[in-house]
């Protein structure tokens, strides 16, 4: 589904990514994990198309498609969303109106008529339960004196309402308190199928044990430099990232 | 005379002079019309060394066309009064053609203490003789002293002692001639004693060859403990030009709510919005949105006078300029000696959109109280990038996103409109505006 190769990029004249490659298959859900610093967000952010970063080299696909040659909405509408490590405040902007637009936007790309006010307000039920993200936080402006834990919900709801293809949440668990956490991770789990793919972006352990990943990569200083199964995330929660930093020390100076 | 006697309008306004001082116009207004004449004479035509004047040029639109000063009554059929309906809006609708009343198309309130006509029938009336123009700040401006000299006719309102409208008034000004016209309207609405009413203003054009220059003025009159809500909206078109002179006065424990929306369509907007403080304890809320595109010009020069102590004025005014629009925002507070415990603030917020959109504001506050609470603000900036990009990585594109954060950016406008249908048609023409 997705493939980044050798993936180059900068942010005001400064390298971030330095080389990544990976590849995402149908179904699949690969955690991403790092020190702070070293480049998760700015993945993130380059696959979903912010315009201050720029690519130096290399290529990302997503189901046969450049994604690099796309917008940022029309990377949302073949089906790329992230849910935000800091979700913006949008004061005016009513959660509603805005998911509205959004689904219209996404189905008028498809070819498909504009949803029904009923059928919206039916989908945001669901979806709604499914996160149990609160009723009343719907009319009010967008994040807009939301606590971090309801932005975080927020973004995890809008992922279920727009159903995309490959879902790249940033940090979705910082600011959950312990039973979001359960409840935001089942939502997700809910959403998982045989033909959607998640790139999980954490710092915890904690939370492979509720979205149990496929794969789990290490990101250092714009590189992947480990690659493992959902083990070498427990082996980094007791080690910490010294260990594989040395190990990157020796094999770059042999 | 100080202005450049060479416009064929103003050749044409000495004309119009002369009429009035041989023929004798057939009103009891004539001490004055001549006063007002003597004035205007004085101060001459705004040009662009007149300190008020100096970011908008009227002379060039003055200029463009040997109007003609327009008396003559016109009707017009009801499709074109249908043109200004907004949708499910329950309200009663007074139509105006060239500033003229049009009972036939009108549906006007009825009930006691309610007078509603045409100004020039009711130059007897309490209200008239009381207040029509005596707001001082009227003869500052030389437009409006002109209108005051040559005005042909408008709408009296006066709500007596304790009347209340139930629903909102919708004036519908049709703007129409037969060739190039300048039209000067002349209103005058007085609330009595707690009395109180929602008027919501717009405007038809329809015709499409003609250019019509209206140089209008509406004095209000906010008696103790009343309270209006008034509306204006300038939706006009490229044959429209406009210079609109709303000179209002509150007395004590009144409240005045004013709403200017400016949306695209009429290439040159002179807003004249003054405030007379008259008695204490007042509420004052000046709410302004002008949205501006091609190379509109839209300029709103507002004065709060704070004459007597213990009155809160609020003012905020949005723009947003797209394309090479551009704007002027003069906001002028007077704080008099004796208005102790005013708060007054201001705030002029906006949006330049344009690559060559442009913003001239100007604060002007002038206090002679010590014990005061007074604020100004400006700003003017993009979209943040930030928001930008959030909507559009959830597939939302450029114009649309745009068109959210202009909604976005009007909502403490648009949220201040307390009718729902208004608040809902504004919400819309924004809307259609972006996504054009
Ligand atoms: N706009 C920018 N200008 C300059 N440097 C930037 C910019 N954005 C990100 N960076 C830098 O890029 C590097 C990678 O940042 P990024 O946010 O991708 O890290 P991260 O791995 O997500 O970290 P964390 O775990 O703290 O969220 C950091 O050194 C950061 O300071
Ligand atoms: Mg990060």
């Amino acid at each position: 589904m997705l493939t980044i190769k050798n993936l180059h990029a900068e942010v005001e004249g400064k390298q971030i990514l330095k080389g990544i490659n990976l590849e995402i298959g149908k179904g699949e859900t690969h955690a991403i994990m790092g020190p702070n610093g070293s480049g998760k967000s700015s993945l993130a952010s380059v696959l979903a198309g912010r315009e201050n970063y720029t690519v130096t080299e290399g290529e990302v696909w997503f189901n046969g498609k450049n994604l690099l040659d796309l917008s940022p909405e029309d990377r949302a509408r073949e089906g790329v969303f992230l849910a935000f490590q800091y979700p913006v405040e949008i004061p005016g902007v009513s959660n509603l109106n805005f998911l509205k637009t959004a689904l219209n936007e996404i189905r008028t790309y498809k070819g498909l008529p504009a949803i029904e006010g009923r059928d919206f307000l039916k989908l945001t039920k669901e979806k709604q339960q499914l996160v149990d993200f609160n009723a009343n936080l719907m009319n009010r402006s967008l994040n807009e004196g939301f606590s971090g834990g309801e932005k975080k919900r927020n973004e995890i709801f809008q992922l279920a309402m727009l159903d995309p293809q490959l879902a790249i949440l940033d940090e979705t668990d910082s600011g959950l308190d312990i039973d979001a956490l359960r409840i935001v991770s089942n939502g997700v789990n809910k959403l998982r199928d045989a033909e959607k793919s998640f790139v999980v972006i954490t710092h915890y352990q904690r939370l492979l044990e509720y979205i149990v990943p496929d794969f789990v990569h290490v990101l250092y200083n714009g590189r992947i430099i480990k690659t493992g199964t959902k083990e070498l995330a427990l082996e980094l929660e007791e080690r910490g990232y010294d260990w594989l930093k040395e190990e990157l020390h020796l094999k770059e100076s042999v | 005379m100080t202005s450049d006697i060479t416009l064929p309008f103003y050749q044409a306004l000495t004309t119009d002079v002369n009429a009035l001082s041989t023929c004798q116009a057939q009103d009891d207004l004539q001490g004055i019309r001549r006063e007002a004449l003597e004035r205007f004479s004085v101060l001459g035509l705004p040009t662009l060394k007149t300190e008020a004047w100096r970011y908008s040029n009227i002379q060039r639109y003055l200029k463009e066309f040997p109007y003609e000063l327009l008396y003559a009554t016109t009707t017009v059929p009801a499709s074109v009064v249908a043109q200004a309906a907004i949708p499910e809006l329950d309200c009663y609708r007074i139509v105006l053609v060239n500033g003229q009343l049009q009972a036939d198309h009108s549906e006007l309130p009825t009930g006691k203490g309610i007078t509603i006509g045409a100004l020039s029938a009711h130059t007897q009336a309490p209200g008239f003789t009381k207040w029509f123009n005596k707001q001082h700040h009227l003869a500052q401006e030389s437009l409006a002293t002109l209108n005051t000299a040559l005005f042909a006719d408008g709408l009296f309102i006066e709500l007596a002692t304790n009347t209340v409208i139930d629903k909102p008034v919708h004036i519908v000004h049709v703007y129409t001639a037969a060739q190039h016209a300048f039209i000067q309207p002349r209103h005058l609405w007085v609330l009595n004693r707690n009395a109180a009413a929602t008027i919501i203003e717009s405007s038809v054009h329809p015709d499409a060859n003609v250019v019509t220059f209206a140089n209008s003025v509406l004095e209000t009159v906010v008696e103790d403990n009343a309270e209006l809500w008034h509306y204006n909206i300038q939706q006009g078109d490229q044959h429209f030009r406009e210079v609109h002179t709303t000179a209002a006065q509150q007395q004590a424990n009144s409240r005045y709510h004013h709403f200017n929306f400016t949306l695209p369509g009429t290439p040159f907007t002179r807003n004249n919005l003054s405030v007379a403080l008259n008695g204490s304890y007042t509420e004052t809320n000046l709410n302004g949105l002008y949205i501006a595109n091609g190379s509109q010009h839209v300029d709103n020069h507002t004065f709060m006078d704070h004459i007597m102590p213990n009155c809160n004025s609020n003012e905020l005014y949005k723009g947003v300029l797209l394309d090479s629009a551009d704007g002027v925002f003069t906001g002028r507070i007077l704080v008099h000696q004796e208005a102790q415990k005013t708060n007054a603030f201001q705030q002029n917020n906006n949006l330049l959109l344009g690559a060559k959109a442009d913003i001239n504001s100007q604060p002007q506050l002038e206090i002679y109280a010590d014990d005061v609470k007074c604020s100004h603000g400006f700003t003017a900036g993009q979209f943040s990038e930030e928001s930008m990009f959030y909507l559009r990585s959830r597939g939302i594109g450029e114009d649309a996103a745009k068109a959210l954060m202009v909604n976005a950016f009007s909502h403490d406008i648009t949220d201040e409109v307390k009718v729902p249908a208004l608040q809902h048609y504004l919400q819309e023409q924004i809307a259609a505006i972006m996504n054009n």
